[in-house]
């Protein structure tokens, strides 16, 4: 089964007034579990629109004809609505604006409470989450939330959403705002995650160098069109489509552009800087031999 | 949800009536409303609707923008109109049950009530939807400059005002934003009994606070940086100019104003009921 199933999706936001988007047009998309797809598309493509209808945050506008399936869940049923929520971690963008509680184990609390879980389940999950999230319990737990630095607070906010070990986690531009270093950590946890607690990542970015190497698939927006569902490699190595959408290349594909440029032999299919190396690396070996 | 309950956001459509002066919309609309008070007969509710009509026409707007304003306030203009309704005695008896009279004086006392309220909200909902609120503010401003003399601070009223007008909706924005976060974590936001509502908006209120406040620092910041004051000596980009539409607009109000006050005091004086004639059946 897959853990996704989107058919015919259409969203119109504020119809019948002069504000009316068109933010979605007849979107069919399946992800299967397990993988980890990185959603692209130039600002005020339909990202964010699309998301929020994983679990029913937004409603489906045309029930008769299309439909969006969650672990076999109707995403419109009310019945399973918030069994749907606690099954899809969504973490959006700068979620470190919605924290609330007076202490930071409180926060990350909120989620499994609602789940109406044992007290020592709870707990056991806050831990966890913390642990994930590589905060340290004991210094942080009870502090407040609001006297954390940026970086700290994302991981908090991160913390809340996974403490509910959804199957599938959902992440809105994760990285934005933060310094370099700060990035790469939450990359790394992001990693981390779909290793360990959730088998379904859908991570929406504007940083095409971290899709890239994270992503195994790529799903691109344009104007609330699907326009291109395939491999990293497959979708960096359509320059054409790239630029048309309005994206960025991978800083390892525009290097590859320039050396090729430049007359050096290599593959319109290297996204990473690691293959990058690789290939040059090859290229010296080969003009030793 | 939020788009509902706001009070006429700005609808634009470029129509006579948007481009008006902001200054002349804001007297005039004081003027309908007041106006409107002063109506007595039900040809003044019925001249009164034409005349809201014309203009909603004239602005291009869509009749949907207007009773949506007026939606807001139906269960107030319902409870008003009952209350009226059973404790006005004299008069005429039409239903009496138990201790629940009803007299012609109540009923036509519940009526006006209810068409008063309701062209009155409608009235002055045309104004947030015609004007932006950059507009309104410097329209406020410049109509409360005489105020200086006695040491008002209106400029700094009128960037305040600004100010606060300009994140009304990023405010709801922001509301949408943090409610499906919880939402999202599970909060029972959108259902359940309103005691409940209300503990599950804690969630949702206290980061929109904490937002606000930090919102708020980082304005001043950025005001302070660019040598904001608020002295005589600071220009507009944009200034203000009466034109011909002004005029026209304040002629064709001030006719209907005529026309409402020769009603009430005039004809009701010579003896002409024009109620009489128009509406003498209806009870
Ligand atoms: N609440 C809303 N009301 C009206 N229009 C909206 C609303 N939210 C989004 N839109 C519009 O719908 C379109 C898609 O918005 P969406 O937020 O899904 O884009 P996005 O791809 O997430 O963009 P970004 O990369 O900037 O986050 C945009 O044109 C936006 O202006
Ligand atoms: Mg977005």
């Amino acid at each position: 089964m897959a853990a996704i199933e989107i058919k015919n999706l259409n969203f119109v936001y504020s119809a019948g007034t002069p504000f009316e988007k068109h933010a979605l047009k007849d979107i069919n998309l399946t992800i299967e579990e397990g993988s980890f797809v990185g959603v692209v598309g130039a600002t005020g493509s339909g990202k964010s629109t699309l998301i929020q209808h994983l679990n029913g945050l937004i409603k489906l506008q045309d029930k008769k004809h299309s439909s969006v399936f969650v672990n076999g869940m109707d995403a419109s049923k009310r019945a399973t609505l918030k069994k749907l929520r606690f099954e899809v971690g969504m973490v959006f963008q700068y979620p470190e604006y919605q924290l609330f509680a007076d202490t930071v184990a409180k926060d990350i609390a909120f989620g499994p409470k609602n789940m109406k879980l044992s007290k020592e389940e709870i707990d056991a999950r806050v831990a966890r989450a913390l642990e994930v999230v590589g905060l340290d319990y004991d210094k942080i737990a009870s502090r407040s939330p609001f006297d954390l630095s940026g970086g700290e607070k994302r991981r908090v906010a991160i913390a809340g959403v996974i403490a509910m070990q959804p199957k599938i986690l959902v992440l809105d531009e994760p990285v934005a705002g933060l310094d370099p270093i700060g990035r790469e950590e939450i990359l790394a946890l992001i990693k981390k995650l779909h290793e360990e607690v959730s088998p379904t990542v859908i991570l929406v970015s504007h940083n095409m160098d971290d899709i890239a190497v994270l992503a195994d698939r790529i799903v691109a927006i344009s104007d609330g069109r699907l326009v291109a569902d395939c491999s990293p490699k497959e979708f960096f190595a359509d320059r054409q489509l790239v630029k048309d959408i309005g994206l960025d290349l991978p800083m390892a594909a525009r290097i590859t552009d320039a050396l090729v440029q430049k007359g050096v032999p290599l593959s319109a299919d290297i996204v990473s800087l690691t293959e990058l190396a690789d290939a040059l690396s090859a290229l010296k070996e080969g003009a030793h031999v | 949800m939020f788009r509902d309950v706001a009070f006429g956001q700005y609808y634009p459509t470029g129509s006579p009536v948007h481009k008006l002066d902001p200054r002349t919309k804001l007297l005039l609309t004081v003027l309908f409303v007041i106006t409107i008070f002063f109506i007595k007969s039900y040809f003044g509710f019925m001249l009164t609707l034409v005349v809201l009509l014309a203009i909603v026409i004239v602005s291009r707007l869509p009749i949907v923008s207007v009773l949506k304003s007026v939606r807001g306030i139906l269960l107030i203009v319902l409870i008003s109109a009952a209350i009226n309704l059973f404790v006005i005695k004299d008069g005429e008896v039409l239903a009496h049950w138990k201790i629940f009279t009803i007299t012609k004086n109540g009923v036509h006392t519940a009526i006006k009530l209810a068409l008063r309220l309701v062209l009155v909200i409608s009235g002055a909902s045309l104004l947030p939807l015609t004007t932006t609120p950059v507009e309104l503010a410097d329209g406020l401003e410049k109509l409360m400059i005489p105020l200086k003399i006695i040491k008002v601070p209106v400029r700094d009223i009128a960037m305040i005002m600004s100010i606060a007008l300009r994140f009304v909706p990023t405010l709801f924005e922001e509301t949408q934003k943090i409610m499906n976060a919880q939402k999202a974590r599970g909060a029972a936001i959108d259902h359940g009994n309103i005691f409940k509502r209300i503990g599950a908006m804690m969630p949702v209120l206290i980061p929109l606070f904490v937002n606000s406040f930090r919102r708020a620092d980082e304005l001043s910041f950025a005001m302070d940086a660019r040598c904001y004051n608020a002295t005589d000596r600071r220009t507009k980009m944009k200034r203000l100019k009466f034109g011909w539409g002004d005029a026209v607009a304040a002629l064709f109000l001030l006719s209907y104003t005529v026309v409402i006050l020769l009603d009430r005091y005039y004809f009701k004086t010579v003896g002409i009921d024009i109620d009489l004639m128009i509406f003498g059946e209806l009870l």
